[in-house]
This record gives structure tokens, sequence and C-alpha cells, in this order.
């Protein structure tokens, strides 16, 4: 339990998710890691050329981490689980807390990942498509509706001439892992502690 | 030169024959050969080439980087001559990397090529170039692809049996082809013999920086010093020039030159002189001379006159210069890749002349001397030649060498490279070339290390090698893989101005460290702006300074007023991308140097001098966005007279 909400602390250093954008005349893909206090180039200067391109098609500049509430919020929200698993961990270890309070921990995170992922798609959304009305490029879909430049929240899309990709990070995968083990240590703590139980009221039982 | 060797080519009817029986043998590789031929120079698109290959632009003053085996062209590196194409020799920045002691000099002859060594093996740090005609060498970064550094070299004249480096790039050396009068004075002509120098200059080269340093320069007889190379390995220290005009004739040369029937390989101990001079010997001469320095981190060069040298009467150090007799004005003067063998074309001869370097050095030791001139001894000439190569060629220039004990020699009079083995000196292979060849070039091939793949023939006459362009073509070169036994003629490409030497090294070397941006937070111009709010337009007398920058696809500013007819206004332009291959261009109506083209980070001015009234616009001469068409803005002229404002905006703000 310890273990695996000790591993949500890797997003502090790991990119929680990562989108490419490549192009024909992109062999080296133009690349965003997002982490969990702000947006990084994949390359140095990324961000800085990613914006250059969107300007055509009246993009807003990607956000710096004073101008979204989330870059604030994630880091405490994960600090915060990530402590609170920590100590359930370690309450657990000495039996003061049951396996009960480590799914009550998975249910939670769960959700906070939910919610995460949906105001992380609507930020898409409205990057995509709360678009300057002077933009140099207006493009619009054959039925004639402006065309919306939303990433995907995961896999591939064709963006005009580019490819974007997106898929979750190495912090992900270590928050996805944690989150995994929490669930194994509950599995494990409901097992021994049942047992413990039984023999205990076998004992009772006996005396 | 060139005309000489017509006279010659003409006064030898052999010769036509020679060439017409290969024009013959051109068309006729076809079938099988021709298509595995084919496979060999064919880089598939969006493949690399094995080997970077720089080639001397001769009288274009550049120098171009081609790819081998694909023989495609890269770009051409502006050295000596100055080149529209990006602005060079004719922005603010760069017009001191032309300065010399002659003024603005906007032109040069660049012929010899040699990659920096360590060991005596590539390392692809930089690669150094001569000038001819107005002595100069220059130092070419090979992580930018642009000069860096450009000396002139006073008391030299034609300076030819250079750029040659030394094996640790020590020094980058340069003799004179032409005796002068040193220093420089009113005399007359015909007095030539026995008062005109011929002087050799040795410039360090800081191991670091790569920064040069005219340390000293030896005062020889007033002969013709006409290549060069450097030892390496066991006869690392010494350098073998070659000469000719030993009769010290100063006039109808083509005759008077060619009387002697052996003329000289001059050795010298550089070492010993260096520390001679480290231990307070030579004369220092008082002197004017240019050294030219170009800094990537303001964008811009320095020029700085110097007014000493240092010079060495080589009668006055022991033992450090000695002559070994060659037959017949030895041209091409190369060194084995083991030091031991040093090669003497002599070039109205059909035959080679190698000398020992361990046969020298012995008969220095048994002072085997076969007299002297003006007080330097000549070595006996049986006493240090190693063997003779029987060509059966005719007219023989350069050798380069392969890893496996081959040499290849270049034949100008019969057309051909020759590949002949050392220590047995047989020839084991000729192939002819089209037509006339000069240098050739195997990368590395001036090193301990060759990478004997293939060899580059570059000819000095075209004529039905390509689709003709009227009386003036490009020169051609051949490639011939040399991987097996026998040569194999696989490629044949045009090449640009007139390749003498050429140097390659392989691509991993290079790729993989070559810049792709210059740093905006590194960028030192004192007119840079690295931020557009930055962006203004300031008055001086009569001098307008436009702080300007450009990114996808603006100018900021892009509309000035307050401009007069009479100013003189700097455009100072810092290109804020930061993207790789995303330069801006400037021009402007009317502009009397060229235009820019800056790539991401850099700053460069160009200079505008307004002569009549007007709104005259500006824009991007790089094809840099889908958008470029609209990167434009105009200067509103105003009369001398007028007192308009200077104003600047950029989308009316």
């Amino acid at each position: 339990m310890m273990i695996g909400s000790a591993l949500l602390l890797g997003l502090f250093v790991f990119p929680l998710w990562n989108i490419e954008l490549g192009a024909p005349q992109y062999p080296e893909p133009l690349g965003l890691n997002i982490h969990i206090d702000g947006l990084q180039g994949q390359s140095e200067f990324d961000i800085q050329n990613i914006d250059g391109l969107n300007h055509y098609i009246g993009m807003k500049t990607l956000p710096k981490p004073e101008d979204m509430w989330e870059f604030t919020v994630f880091p405490i929200v994960i600090g915060g689980m990530a402590a609170i698993g920590i100590l359930i961990g370690l309450l657990g270890f000495v039996d003061k807390l049951g396996p009960s309070w480590f799914f009550g921990w998975f249910v939670v995170m769960t959700i906070l990942g939910i919610l995460g992922m949906y105001d992380f798609n609507a930020w898409m959304v409205d990057y995509g498509t709360n678009l300057d009305p002077n933009a140099i490029m207006k493009l619009q879909n054959p039925d004639g509706t402006p065309m919306s430049y939303k990433p995907p929240l995961l896999g591939h899309k064709k963006m005009l001439n580019f490819d974007a990709y997106s898929y979750p990070r190495l912090g992900a995968y270590l928050m996805f892992i944690g989150m995994c083990l929490t669930l194994f240590a509950g599995y494990i703590g409901g097992k021994t502690s049942t047992k413990r139980t039984k023999s205990l009221t076998k004992n009772m039982a006996t005396t | 030169m060139k005309k000489i060797y017509y006279v010659i080519g003409g006064l030898l009817g052999a010769t036509l024959l020679y060439m017409g029986c290969n024009q013959a043998a051109g068309p006729n590789t076809s079938g099988a050969l021709a298509s595995s031929a084919a496979e060999k120079v064919y880089v598939a698109p969006g493949e690399q080439d094995e080997f970077y290959a720089f080639l001397s632009g001769g009288y274009s003053g550049n120098l171009t980087v081609y790819g081998l085996p694909s023989g495609r062209m890269f770009k051409e590196i502006p050295v000596f001559s100055q080149f529209p194409t990006s602005g060079y020799g004719y922005s603010e920045e760069t017009k001191p990397m032309l300065n010399t002691s002659f003024g603005f000099v906007p032109w040069d002859d660049l012929h010899h090529p040699d990659i920096s060594q360590t060991n005596g093996e590539l390392d692809g740090r930089w690669v150094f170039v001569n000038g001819n005609n107005t002595p100069r060498i220059a130092r070419i970064s090979l992580e930018t692809f642009e000069t860096e550094e450009i000396i002139e070299i006073p008391n030299s004249a034609g300076n030819h049996s250079s750029a040659f480096i030394t094996e640790n790039t020590e020094y980058v050396i340069a003799g004179t082809r032409f005796a002068v009068p040193v220093p420089q004075r009113d005399m007359p002509i015909d007095q030539y013999k026995g008062n005109f120098k011929g002087a050799l200059s040795f410039i360090s080269v800081d191991p670091e920086t790569g920064r040069l340093d005219l340390k000293f320069q030896v005062l020889m007889p007033g002969f013709n010093y006409d290549l060069s190379h450097p030892g390496r390995g066991k006869s690392h220290g010494w350098h073998f020039f070659s000469t000719y005009n030993t009769e010290e004739a100063n006039t109808l040369m083509e005759v008077n030159s060619s009387q002697n029937d052996k003329d000289f390989i001059a050795a010298i101990n550089w070492q010993k002189i260096e520390e001679y001079v480290n231990n307070g010997g030579g004369e220092k001469m008082a002197t004017n001379y240019a050294h030219n320095v170009y800094s990537h981190e303001t964008h811009t060069g320095t020029s700085t006159m110097k007014k000493e040298v240092v010079t060495v009467d080589p009668t006055k150090v022991p033992d450090a210069v000695f002559f070994l007799p060659t037959p017949k004005s030895p041209h091409g003067c190369d060194v084995d890749p083991s030091g031991e063998y040093i090669i003497g074309s002599g070039k109205l001869s059909a035959d080679l002349t190698v000398h020992s370097f361990t046969k020298m050095l012995a008969a220095i030791e048994g002072k085997k001397f076969d007299g002297e001139a003006y007080g330097i001894p000549i070595l006996s000439f049986d006493d240090v030649m190693a063997g003779i190569v029987k060509s059966g060629g005719l007219g023989p220039l350069h050798t380069e060498f392969d890893a496996r004990g081959n040499a290849y020699t270049t034949f100008f009079i019969s057309s051909e490279v020759v590949k002949w083995r050392l220590e047995t000196w047989d020839v084991v292979d000729r192939k002819p070339t089209f037509y006339s060849v000069g240098h050739l070039m195997i990368p590395g091939g001036n090193s301990r290390k060759p990478f004997g793949k293939y060899v580059v023939a570059m000819n000095k006459i075209t004529k039905d090698r390509y689709l003709p362009t009227g009386p003036e073509m490009e020169h051609s070169a051949q490639i011939y893989d040399i991987s097996g036994e026998k040569m194999e003629l696989i490629y044949d490409f045009p090449t640009h101005g007139e390749p003498h030497y050429a140097a390659g090294c392989p691509a991993e070397l290079l790729a993989s460290k070559s810049k792709k941006i210059y740093r905006l937070d590194e960028n030192k111009h004192p007119y840079a702006v690295t931020n557009p709010s930055e962006a203004r337009v300031e008055r001086n007398g009569n001098e307008v300074h436009v702080y300007m920058s450009t990114i996808r696809s603006h100018f900021t500013p892009d509309n000035i007023e307050g401009v007069k007819v009479g100013d003189k206004v700097y455009f100072h332009i810092t290109n804020h991308e930061q993207d790789f291959d995303v330069p801006h261009g400037f021009s402007i109506i009317g502009q009397n140097t060229s235009e820019l083209l800056i790539m991401p980070g850099q700053t460069k001015t160009s200079v505008w001098e307004p002569k009549q009234v007007g709104v005259w616009p500006f824009y991007c001469t790089d094809f840099c966005s889908a958008l470029h068409q609209e990167m434009q803005g105009y200067v509103r002229v105003s009369p001398a007279n007028s007192n308009i404002d200077l104003s600047w905006s950029l989308g009316g703000e």
C-alpha cells in the first residue's frame, strides 16, 4: 500500500501524458509533455514551435502554469493522496486500520483520476475549438462546420498535415502500477485479516 | 596554370590520341557493369551518404560540401568571396572577414582544404583552406559549416603550398609559390635571382578554440614552393615542400624554370625551428596583415591589423632544413600513411620519385651531401631515394593512399589515375579520367588512417561529359570504387568553380554534431532584439538603426515612417525562430548590397541608403511558411528637409 501510493510521487518528476505532432516537414515530431504542474516541450523549443504553427489556425498559445488552476491544484491533490495513502498503509501495517481503508483510497483515487481525465479532455476541446475569429486559416469540415483541432485523448488522429498521437507517459504508468498495488495490498490485507480473525475465533473457542 | 598545361598538352600529340581513346571508352561502359555501378552510387531518397567531401571551389573562392558516393552537393560555404545567397561579405557583420592589408578583397582562389587531425587521424573539428591570390588561410567550423577565421599571410605571394596541417593540428602550414622581395620594396624584376625570398609560414592553432596565430616564417631561397604535406608517425615534426623554378627565372617561366633536371623537395624540421623560436631565435620584422575572427555569440566578425612577424633564416638553425633532389619540377608532394615515403611527382616526367624518410635521416647523419643551395645542404639523390614508380603515364601530379599499402596517382597529361604498390613500386591498375585530372581525394587519404573505399578524381577539362552549356562549363569529377583490386569508375558529376584538392571524412564524424539553430538566449549581438517588444527604430544624425525581429510570418515592425533621403538606414534583423531550418530573408528595393539570409537565433545587418522619396517595400526572401508571401512591410522615405518624426508599428500598434 505504501509503495503503491508512493509511486504517485513519480508524477512530480515524470510526465503524465504526451502529445506528439508529426508531419512531412517535421521528420522529428514536435511534442508536448504534460506534467501535473505544467507543460514542457519534448525538445527544448517545441512549445514555442507548436504555438508558432497554431497561430495560423487561431489557437490560443499553450498555457503556462499560472494560466490554469489545474497546474496548482493537481500537485496538491496528488501529493495529498500519496501522503494519505502512505499513512493508511503505515497504520494498516501496524493493524490500526483495516483493508477497507485501502479500497476506500483506491475508489477515491479512481474517481479523482476520472475527473482529471474529464478535465483534461474539456481543456483540449476548448483549446481545439475555441479559435480566434480572425485566424489566418479558417478551415471547415465537409458539412460546413468549423474544423476542430482537438487532439485525441488517447491514440492517433490526423489533423491537416499533422498526425497527432496522444499517449500516457511514465508518470501515468507509475500511477497505474501504484493503484494496482494498493488494490493488491487491499486484497492481501483482506485475506490475512480474515485468516487472523478466523484463527482468533478458533483460539477463543478453544479457551 | 591551366594555360601552361594547355600548351604542354598541345605540344604532346600523343595526348590527343590518348584522349580520343578515352572518349570512345566512356559511353561503352554499359550492361552488367553499369548496373552494378548504379547500385554502388545510388543513395535512395531519404537515405544519407557515407562520406562528406569538401571540394575546394578554386576561383569561386568558396568551399563546396558534397556527399559520397552520391556526388550530391549539400552546401557552398562562402570563405573568401562575397556570397549574396547569405549576405556573406555584404552584411555589416561579415564585411570585416574579407579585410586585408590591401583593403577589402572580396574574392580569392581557394585550393586546398585539410581537416583537423588528432594523432594523425581526422577529428572533424575544423577544415582549413588557403586563399592563393591575396595570401590568406581560413578556418571553417565543422559544427556550423561557416567561416570562423581568416588570417592574411605577409611576405607571401601565391599562397599555394597551403593549407596543410600537422598531425595534431599544431600548425597550419602555408608556403609561397611566388618568390618576392621580403620585405616588399621597389627593385628591378631582373634582380630576382639571389634577392627574392620564399616565405614558409607556420600558423599555430589553439587546441581549444582553433584560433590562428602566425608564429614564425622561414625565409627560404627564392624558389617556387608549390605543394606540401606534413610528416606523420615517424616523420611527425617534419614538413615537405615541392619546389620548381630553382633556376630562379623571372620571365618566360614555362621554359626558363624547366631547365634543371632536378628541382628539390624541401624538408623542414619545424619542431627544431619552433624550439629555436621559443628560445628567442628569429628576427622580428615590421609588417602589416589582417587577422579576422568571427564570433558565433555576437554573430559578428572583427578585423585586427597585426604589425609584426618573426622571421627565421634557415641557415641559422642547425640541421633543420635540407633539400632532396627530385626530378622534373615536382608538383605534388605527398606522404604515405606511415610517414616513411615522400612522393614527388615530377610533372614533366613519366615517373614518380619516392624518397625514404629513414634514408633521409641516415643521409643527414652521414652527411651525404651533394652541394648546397644558399647555405642549405642538398642531400645526395641516391642516398634518399627509395624507389621510382615507372608509371607508363605522363604528367604525374598528386598521390593519395588507402590503408592497404596502395597509392593512387593522377596523371594530368595522360588523363588517368594509376594505382601502384608502395615498396614494390609496381603499377597494378590504371583507369582513364575525363579529362586531364588534377587532384584526387580519398577520405582520410592524407592522414594516418585513410578510408579507402572511394577515390574522387577532379578534372580540369569537361568537354563532352554533360549536356553542353556554351563555352563555359563546370568542371567534372569522377568517383571510382577502390575497394577491389581493380578500380571501377562508378560515377561522374559536375562540380562548382574549379576544385583543386578536396578533403573527406566519414559522415558520422560530423553529422551528429552539426548545429541546428543558434540559441536566441545566447545572442550577444549589440543590435539584437531578443523579444519583439524591444523592436524599435532610433535615429543618430543621419544614421537610422532599425532593430527588427522576424518570426513566421511577419517583421516587427513592418511599417516605418520618418526616414529621409540621404539617411543611412541599418536594418538589424534578428530571426526569432528556434526551429531547425527556418531561416528568414530580408531585402529592400534599391539595396546596393545583397539580401540577408538570417538563421534561427541569428542577427544580421544590411545598410540601405534611400535615394528617392516614396514608400518602399521590403520582404522576406526565403519561402519560410505558408504566409511567406505576406511577410513584407513598407518604409516611407520623405524629402531630406521634412520633419516627420520616426515612427514604427506592427498591426497598427
